[in-house]
């Protein structure tokens, strides 16, 4: 049994402290009644009620959320496929310009992704708009997703696969009945992933965008640009709060459902002995 | 003939998500190549498609003349790029630096935790991470101001008579770099060091090694993929930061993802920033590979 | 009773009130939270001996153990090591090494690096640690695997190098946590001796932890059973065999039959039970318990001889039955022997000759008989 020493506690909560309190201090600063940010003057959620007159702010979340549900939902499917394409065929042509397309998105500076995917718009003449930014965070959040569903399936029972195939299954089905159920957790963490990157993204969205097309982030950029304002506190609160529950509540079920099936499994282990 | 379709509905699984990164990652980087080669007297991007074959051979060979490597020639003439490279490079391994010392202790104490703590732990060090990287690069700004919240504080505390100049310095930048890729680092070093037998440290010990000794002749060495893989995926990001510089740097802060940004957004010079993004993908293409290398190699030793 | 620990070797210091224990546990007891792992539990054990701790998981063997290299602080009592007390001493300071259960190799070193990390610590003369390393490796034959790291190794091969490291710095008392654990069956056998062999050369002293009582059997001076954070029995393999002192260590280890019942009468040297299953058992003992006191009677299985005929002292210690089950194990054959009241008897045979005329089958009717000194008195 390893002790849990002071050094260690303090590291934990002194790191915790410096990764919260300036997202605190935001949320404190959004309730402010004074204009200026850094000093308080009292408890207001006028800044809040300001946000929905501001009909350029609710479009630009408008196109975001559309731009993220689309785009995570796709990316789930393309990086789930990549994901199973990576674990289950260890070898096939190309697998190792395969495997770098899908790792090196994760580390490549944005403003390099950016520019290519829009000197690509530009060379097929795709006009560019909402499709564009879609179709851009397709690609740099399916390589997330294909990371956090192939950890799963690297830790995956391939037997059960085998035994589904030995019953009769096709492959196709054995996916859908035993593969997809098994890994769907991960599936559903690699969606979530892919929605939050989509919502969070500056500069990829500003390199693909086009005319009428403006997401949150660029408007919080071009606000931020102008300094610190109540208003945008707020905003970033809404998002934070938005991201936080669902990120929350997504874990408790996952944790849940995990609790439940090791109960499941000690109970029929308990049956047996 | 069923067997062959379903042979070739699992090839899709490898076709439709190899050919959309082959369409959307990698060809766009010929892309930015190609443009990169062309003449500058352009405002607007050279329209040509990139991959028109229908002049022939001779087509080709046309095209090939047009090329030029002015765009690469004005980079080495102006000092300015050069200097945002080496700077971008220079921050960026300071910024890691600074991480691994701040996020290796997290990640121990995150190690020794109890057991039932760490699922919680580590998706708290993971949450900040899922909201929006502009707004806690934003939030820094309300604190590092000359009368922002970090001055306020000092002052009333008595420590300083004069408010720290932080904001539009490297050290904003810094502190904004480690803020948000801390978790970065923290996660693989976690990972190595979660996994490691405590009786290795027992061992150690057992054997005539004091804590400290165990720590740096067993424990840090074995942690060490967990490292380089977090300083990894730090540091490569960092070159090409934008973000941060440009909130949180100065005017005179020099960093090549800004210089990139500035060229294309406000100069609208094509070639040149596909020139720029060109050489920065070449100072970066040893970490990123090396990073692959580890990544699959860990793959190998998950399967 | 005859003297049992003379059928081993004559080395038994702990008979001799004149010699001084090496280690000595005194009224130690550990917690962890509500959890009781050691219970004032006080042991010795003496210079050159090899020294087994037995028992299941969970009984506190390997807690004891951790407490005896430093990793883990008794909450009451005290250890003493060659005269000195081992309370905060931490475990870099301690003269005693240990051999894991997962061996702990160091996976980023040579075999030869493991080897000699404890000497290095020490700040030993490169020239000496070097010499020292070279015959370690001889001494376990793994000279030729000096430059390997461990993921190179087998499985009995890491073994060695974790045996070679943790002896690498001569210390006063080897700790070995399961020490063949992870080895198949076959290996296990032949390490075992080697182990004792080693053991004999080097003249140190073992406190081995196992939950093989084999393996205890096989290479211990003396074995303490454990359970629930107590020792039951410390004795002699071969007093714990044949005159476990409660019913827990008979039923530990090895097979065994208990015949459960109340005294009826005892004498000078013997005791009769009448057993549930309405067998009149008469046996051997020192002890008189008084008339109507419960008790058991415990008989190891190739004590009981099976006849076709009545034994001539049917029906004491004698009863019928049917065979129920053979199983046939090449060097000897267990029975399982059915009586009447239903309860089942195992009784084992040499197969001292390859073919037997008239074999016992299955279904036939036997005697199964014991002599007055086979089985043991439990109270209880």
């Amino acid at each position: 049994m390893e002790k849990w020493s002071r050094f260690n506690i303090a590291s934990v909560v002194l790191g915790f402290g410096f990764l919260y309190l300036p997202i605190v201090l935001l949320v404190i600063f959004s309730f402010n009644e004074s204009k200026l940010v850094t000093v308080w003057a009292g408890f207001s959620t006028k800044w809040y009620g300001q946000l929905w007159q501001n009909q350029s702010l609710l479009d630009a979340a408008w196109v975001t959320i559309r731009v993220a549900l689309l785009s995570a939902t796709c990316a789930t499917v393309l990086g789930t496929m990549a994901a199973l394409a990576l674990v289950r065929y260890t070898r096939f042509r190309g697998r190792v310009l395969f495997s770098g397309m899908v790792y090196a998105p994760l580390v490549m500076p944005e403003v390099i992704t950016g520019l290519s995917l829009l000197l690509l718009f530009v060379a097929i003449g795709f006009d560019r708009g909402f499709w564009t930014i879609t179709l851009a965070h397709i690609t740099f959040t399916m390589c997330f997703v294909a990371v956090v569903v192939q950890s799963r399936l690297l830790s995956f029972d391939q037997s059960i696969e085998e035994a589904a195939l030995d019953l009769g299954a096709t492959p196709v089905r054995t996916f859908f009945a035993i593969t997809l159920p098994v890994i769907a957790p991960a599936v559903f963490s690699g969606w979530i992933l892919a929605f939050t990157l989509s919502l969070d993204d500056l500069v990829i969205a500003s390199f693909t965008t086009g005319p009428g097309a403006t997401t949150l982030p660029m408007k919080i950029y071009s606000q931020v640009r102008l300094g610190v304002t109540p208003e945008i506190n707020a905003i970033c609160t809404i998002l934070i709060g938005v991201v936080a529950l669902g990120v929350i509540v997504a874990s408790i079920v996952t944790r849940r459902r995990e609790a439940q099936r090791e109960k499941d499994e000690r109970a029929a282990f308990a049956a047996i002995g | 003939m069923a067997k062959l379709a379903s042979a070739f509905v699992s090839r899709l699984v490898i076709i439709i998500p190899y050919a959309w990164l082959l369409f959307f990652f990698l060809i766009p980087f010929f892309i930015v190549f190609r443009i990169s080669l062309s003449q500058t007297a352009v405002a607007m991007p050279p329209y040509m498609p990139v991959f028109d074959l229908a002049g022939g051979l001779s087509g080709i060979a046309q095209k090939l003349r047009e090329f030029s490597l002015d765009n690469y020639v004005w980079l080495t003439e102006d000092a300015l790029y050069f200097n945002a490279y080496v700077s971008s490079v220079v921050i960026a391994a300071i910024s890691t630096f600074l991480t691994l010392l701040i996020g290796y202790p997290i990640a121990y104490g995150m190690a020794k935790a109890p057991r039932s703590l760490r699922p919680t732990l580590l998706m708290m060090v993971i949450l900040p991470f899922w909201t929006s990287f502009l707004i806690r690069v934003y939030a820094w700004i309300a604190i590092l101001k000359p009368e922002g919240l970090l001055n306020q504080f000092l002052s009333t505390l008595g420590l300083i008579d004069q408010p720290l100049i932080i904001l539009n310095t490297n050290w904003a930048i810094y502190i904004g770099i480690v803020y948000s890729y801390l978790p970065f680092m923290v996660l693989p070093i976690y990972s190595a060091l979660e996994k490691m037998d405590l009786s290795l440290t027992e061992a150690a010990q057992d054997l005539g090694c004091t804590p400290a000794a165990a720590f740096w002749r067993v424990t840090f060495p074995l942690s060490l993929p967990g490292v380089v893989a977090g300083c990894l995926l730090v540091f490569i990001p960092a070159v090409g930061e934008f973000v941060i510089p440009d909130l949180l740097g100065g005017s005179e802060t020099l960093m090549i993802g800004k210089t990139l940004w500035s060229e294309f957004n406000s100069n609208r010079d094509w070639p040149v920033s596909s020139a720029v993004a060109i050489i920065l993908l070449m100072i970066l293409v040893i970490p990123i590979v090396y990073f692959q290398n580890i990544q699959a190699k860990a793959d190998g030793e998950g399967r | 009773m005859k003297s049992l620990g003379s059928i081993r070797r004559s080395f038994a210091p702990w008979a001799d009130p004149a010699s001084k224990p090496f280690i000595s546990f005194k009224n130690v007891t550990k917690k962890f939270g509500d959890f009781t792992a050691v219970d004032d539990l006080s042991l010795n054990i003496y210079t050159r001996e090899f020294f087994a701790l037995l028992g299941a998981s969970g009984c506190g063997k390997s807690t004891l153990l951790r407490m005896l290299a430093g990793f883990e602080q008794p909450t009451s009592g005290e250890i003493i090591l060659d005269g000195q007390s081992l309370t905060g001493i931490p475990p870099y300071r301690r003269p005693v090494n240990m051999m894991f259960q997962s061996y702990a190799l160091f996976p980023h070193m040579t075999v030869e690096n493991n080897v000699a990390f404890g000497l290095k610590q020490d700040r030993m003369p490169k020239a000496d640690i070097a010499e020292r390393v070279a015959q370690m490796l001889k001494l376990v034959k793994l000279e030729k695997f000096a430059k390997r790291k461990p993921h190179q190794l087998s499985g009995g091969q890491r073994q060695r190098v974790a045996l070679a490291r943790s002896l690498a710095k001569r210390p006063k008392v080897l700790l070995l946590d399961e020490p063949l654990g992870a080895l198949d069956k076959k290996l296990r056998e032949e390490t075992q001796f080697e182990l004792m062999d080693l053991q004999q050369e080097l003249g140190l002293t073992f406190v081995v932890v196992t939950h093989d009582q084999e393996e205890a059997m096989t290479m211990a001076d003396r074995i303490a059973v454990m359970s629930h954070g107590k020792v039951v029995q410390v004795a002699t393999p071969a007093e714990i065999y044949e005159a476990p002192n409660s019913r827990f260590v008979a039923d530990f280890i090895g097979d065994v039959n208990i015949f459960d019942g109340s005294v009826t009468s005892a004498g000078d040297g013997y005791v009769v039970i009448e057993t549930t299953g309405a067998i009149s058992v008469r046996m051997a003992s020192a002890e008189k318990p008084a008339k109507g006191a419960r008790a058991a009677v415990a008989i190891r299985p190739e004590k009981i001889r099976l006849s076709r005929q009545a034994p001539a002292h049917a029906p004491t210690n004698a009863a019928e039955g049917e065979i129920w089950d053979i199983g046939y194990l090449g060097d000897m054959t267990v029975f399982h022997i059915r009586l009447k009241d239903g309860k089942v008897i195992k009784a084992s045979s040499l197969n001292a000759v390859r073919a037997v005329e008239d074999p016992l089958g299955y279904d036939q009717q036997v005697w199964v008989s014991f002599g007055e000194d086979a089985g043991v008195v439990l109270k209880d």
